[in-house]
């Protein structure tokens, strides 16, 4: 597939490395996170070139550390290690050290923004969330907040994972470096000048403007992007004030085993069978955490394509962009194209100062006139280069944009179907915990 | 006084045991004729010396308790010879008031009823009536509670229907529990209550003890209390202590329960936004479309579920609860009866005592000087005195006796029924625990099905998805 290729130095790997099969590395085929129910499945691994074949890429760990910021306040702040290790070394039998480095939050917005910058036409997985939103009672909205940090670490290995498999993110260099090189990547990023581009890009899409003729198809993903960010909110938010209500379910559920515990001191007879009963019912509240935990991972999976939605929505708007700038360059051309004719037959069809002042301070000589004929000529001459330029530009981008787009459409739909059984996984998993804790429960209460 | 009806309630195969005189002159004297039918036979055997306060059932031999606890034993399903049931609710509208009837149903194989099938419609007032005659004939016996009068919490109308089937509910158990007991359920009241027609239970209420007659029990009552007990068994302070913490722990399981039940409600208001939430989002999509409305008839399914639970913990284990937060206050009135009761007889034996010194002393001092001036001689006077005194003790010892009697029959009749008590509690709460945890199982199994009939429908059209074992 085509590909807008970046200026600066490409893909580090032989193209006969790339189709080099790794079928059953288990590493590979399904990565998971300590805890975390991501999936890349080999399918994906397969069909694009990535990275991920060659390296193993994890976030290890997370530590606080405490320094001097920019303005030279003490602050702390959470850093995260990434290892790596070449994947032939694993499948050779010995174990190897894996390389590692530390980056911060920080670093890893910096990333995305390169890419984002670079690849605009790709749908750029997104980062996990900058602070805690959707949170439950119990849930912390702390950022140093450890439940949070170790629910942040997966989430960033889980990022870059996602740009290791992707087919044109995979294989920059400044990504790579990220992984791989711990001083001055900071410096490396700047030199690419990404944040010039930067700058206009987001100026542009901040930018209101009206396109003529948009790709429909972006149109609607545009729509759909609206539409899929609106809709996850809302679950999430649903989902966490459930969570808040199950959660005091089953620690009411808690006060049983104390009452039945005193009570029990109480009775002759029931005594015993009061006890074990109350035993069940602290099992049974205790229980809750696990389940909660869970589905915690669960909404984090939602929250990356809510956040994905955000990153289709921004190339959708890019095109709309490019689209613009191909109409604008087309609209003055069939201006400057006029303005010659004009010229060219002496009608004044078209309204303009000199036309006026022309004609209050008579015509200019016909010197004046080949003159400005010559210029318009150039200029027609170079409007219509860009014209073309513009027009390819855009045909590229949609060619591009709509390749990953169809990617980004077939990862969603398989991960959120994934999602989506886990959850019921959980389901069942905390319905059985509860027939057994009732069911023993009920024993206990047949002794009373 | 019908001496026939006895041998009905008693069981046969009882060696008849002969009263002794004095016990049954003291018997005819009481106006309590339900406790007579029964007790006829059964009071010969309490000792009146004092020694039959035996807390062990097992082992007092050939006493009431025992008596009590064989009938007791005949109980069981089988040997149920009345059925009563209260259903069918219905509003009368009067120029003065509107209220509602219940249907009393009765159906018995017992002799002393007239027919097998009866069938009668009452009001909450006859049920309070009943209760107040039984507690009044038997003042140590336990008697289940009736449901309140108002429900206070909450905006429950009287005529509100989830309040008039609870009631209903509560009006079937209580008339069964008076049915199961060995004493209450051959209550003649109990009888007119379950079969006469509403014109001759209205002229029976108006029988029954005279005002005066009331009034000077609730006079002696409340003098007795304010008394108060001087020399309390230790068998009935540990009942006090044991009725005390039995109250405060079945009410805070009360409070549990109906938190448990608030927090559910609330689980439930916003698990119902979750499944029209993924009909929404299936309308933006493809490929996910089905999954995503398959789940969210799921979720839809289990608040289906979660409902049925609330209302069962509602309407079964909440109820049986109340009742027995209802009970323990009755378990404390009891033990106040008892220590009233206990209280006369302490009164009364100061009162003799009192009286006799008074008796000793007279015949030591010499109003003289009164004597003279009534001119009377000594002697005459003296002997006048003695006599008096002489009759009021006699008057006083008889009191007294009776006093004791009442207080033994008290004693030993709120043990029975005390024990008896606790073995109806441990097998309500046990089965309406059980049933509590039975319904969890099931809810839980049935949510289970629903999700997983998720994952079958999703694994058939899997094109090979990973795994997915539940982990």
């Amino acid at each position: 597939s085509a590909r807008v290729m970046p200026t600066q130095e490409r893909k580090l790997f032989s193209s006969t490395l790339f189709h080099k099969i790794f079928k059953a590395h288990t590493s590979l085929s399904l990565k998971k996170c300590k805890g975390c129910l991501y999936k890349i499945s080999t399918s994906m691994v397969e069909k694009g070139t990535s990275l991920l074949k060659m390296m193993e890429i994890s976030v290890a760990e997370a530590e606080k550390r405490t320094g001097k910021n920019a303005v030279n306040m003490q602050e702390t702040y959470t850093v995260y290690l990434i290892e790596t290790r070449p994947v032939d070394a694993a499948s050779e039998g010995t174990n190897p050290v894996p390389d590692s480095l530390w980056r911060r939050y920080s670093e890893f917005e910096l990333l995305r923004n390169y890419l984002l910058v670079t690849y605009p036409f790709s749908v750029v997985p997104p980062l996990p969330e900058k602070r805690a939103e959707f949170v439950w009672h119990k849930l912390s909205a702390d950022n140093m907040d450890p439940d949070f940090v170790e629910r942040r670490r997966v989430g960033l290995e889980n990022f870059l994972l996602r740009v290791a498999s992707h087919p044109d993110l995979s294989s920059d260099k400044i990504f790579y470096s990220f992984l791989t090189e711990e001083n001055g990547w900071k410096e490396t990023v700047f030199e690419t000048g990404f944040q010039a581009k930067a700058d206009s890009r987001l100026k542009a899409l901040n930018a209101t403007f009206r396109v003529k003729n948009p790709d429909k198809r972006f149109a609607e993903m545009k729509h759909y992007g609206d539409e899929l960010q609106s809709v996850i909110s809302q679950l999430l938010r649903v989902r966490a004030r459930a969570a808040d209500r199950l959660y005091g379910v089953y620690k009411v559920h808690g006060n049983y085993g104390r009452v039945f515990s005193e009570w029990s001191a109480i009775e002759k007879e029931m005594g015993d069978g009061l006890q074990s009963a109350g035993h069940h019912m602290d099992a049974y509240a205790a229980s809750v955490d696990d389940i909660l935990e869970e589905e915690e991972h669960y909404a984090d999976q939602l929250k990356e394509y809510l956040f994905y939605a955000d990153a289709l929505r921004a190339v959708c708007r890019k095109h709309e962009l490019t689209q613009y700038e191909l109409e604008m360059a087309a609209q003055d051309l069939t201006s400057k194209k006029q303005q010659r004719e004009e010229l060219a037959t002496g009608t004044i069809r078209t309204f303009s100062l000199k036309g006026m002042t022309s004609k209050l301070f008579g015509q200019e000589t016909p010197e004046q006139r080949e003159a400005k004929l010559k210029m318009l000529e150039t200029q027609i001459e170079e409007g219509e280069e860009l014209v073309k330029e513009r027009n390819a530009e855009c045909e590229e981008f949609v060619k591009s944009a709509w390749v990953d787009i169809e990617r980004f459409k077939e990862q969603k739909d398989h991960d959120l179907r994934e999602a989506l059984i886990s959850y019921a996984i959980m389901q069942i998993s905390m319905c059985k915990k509860g027939i057994q804790v009732w069911n023993n429960a009920k024993e206990c209460f047949s002794k009373m | 006084m019908s001496a026939s009806v006895v041998d009905n309630t008693v069981s046969s195969g009882n060696s008849s045991v002969a009263i002794p005189t004095d016990i049954s002159g003291q018997i005819l004297d009481l106006d309590e004729d339900d406790e007579l039918e029964v007790f006829s036979k059964d009071t010969s055997t309490t000792q009146t010396d004092g020694s039959s306060f035996n807390a062990s059932m097992q082992t007092s031999p050939a006493s009431m308790i025992n008596q009590y606890k064989f009938e007791e034993e005949e109980e069981d399903a089988d040997t149920k010879d009345i059925f009563v049931t209260v259903d069918n609710p219905e509003s009368h509208v009067t120029a003065i008031e509107t209220y509602i009837t219940y249907r009393v149903e009765t159906k018995t194989t017992r002799s002393e009823f007239d027919s097998s099938e009866f069938e009668v419609r009452r009001r909450y007032q006859d049920f309070l009536w009943l209760k107040g005659r039984l507690e009044e004939a038997h003042p140590t016996l336990i008697v289940h509670p009736l449901p309140e009068k108002f429900v206070m919490k909450g905006m429950v109308e009287r005529f509100n229907e989830d309040f008039i089937e609870t009631r209903r509910r509560a009006l079937h158990k209580f008339l069964n529990k008076i049915a199961e007991h060995p004493i209450f359920s051959s209550s003649e009241d109990f009888k007119i209550f379950l079969t006469a027609g509403s014109g001759e239970l209205t002229s029976h209420k108006k029988q029954g003890p005279g005002f005066l007659s009331r009034m000077g029990e609730t006079v002696k009552a409340v003098a007795a209390a304010v008394r108060g007990v001087r020399n309390r068994p230790q068998e009935f302070t540990d009942m006090q202590e044991y009725a005390e913490a039995f109250s405060q722990k079945i009410s805070s399981l009360d409070k549990v329960t109906q938190r448990i039940v608030r927090e559910q409600k609330e689980y439930l208001e916003e698990l119902k936004e979750c499944g029209p939430t993924y009909a929404l989002w299936s309308q933006s999509e493809q490929e996910l479309a089905e999954p995503l409305k398959n789940v969210a008839g799921c979720v839809d399914n289990c608040c289906k579920e979660t409902e049925e639970q609330v209302k069962h913990l509602n309407d079964h284990l909440i109820p049986v609860l109340h009742e027995y937060v209802l009970c323990a206050d009755t378990l404390k009135a009891v033990l106040r009866r008892r220590d009233n009761i206990q209280a006369d007889f302490e009164g009364k034996t100061e009162a003799l005592a009192t009286k006799k010194a008074d008796r000793d002393a007279d015949s030591k001092v010499l109003s003289l000087a009164w004597d003279s001036l009534v001119g009377r001689s000594p002697e005459e006077v003296k002997q006048q005195k003695q006599q008096k005194l002489k009759g009021e003790i006699k008057e006083m010892r008889d009191e007294l006796d009776k006093a004791e009697d009442r207080l033994e029959w008290a004693n030993n009749a709120l043990k029975t029924d005390w024990t008896r008590w606790q073995k109806v509690m441990r097998t309500d709460l046990r089965s309406a625990f059980i049933d509590t945890a039975e319904r969890n199982v099931s809810y839980y199994e049935k949510c289970l099905a629903v999700w997983e009939s998720f994952l079958q429908s999703q694994r058939t059209d899997a094109e090979g998805n990973g795994n997915v074992d539940s982990s």
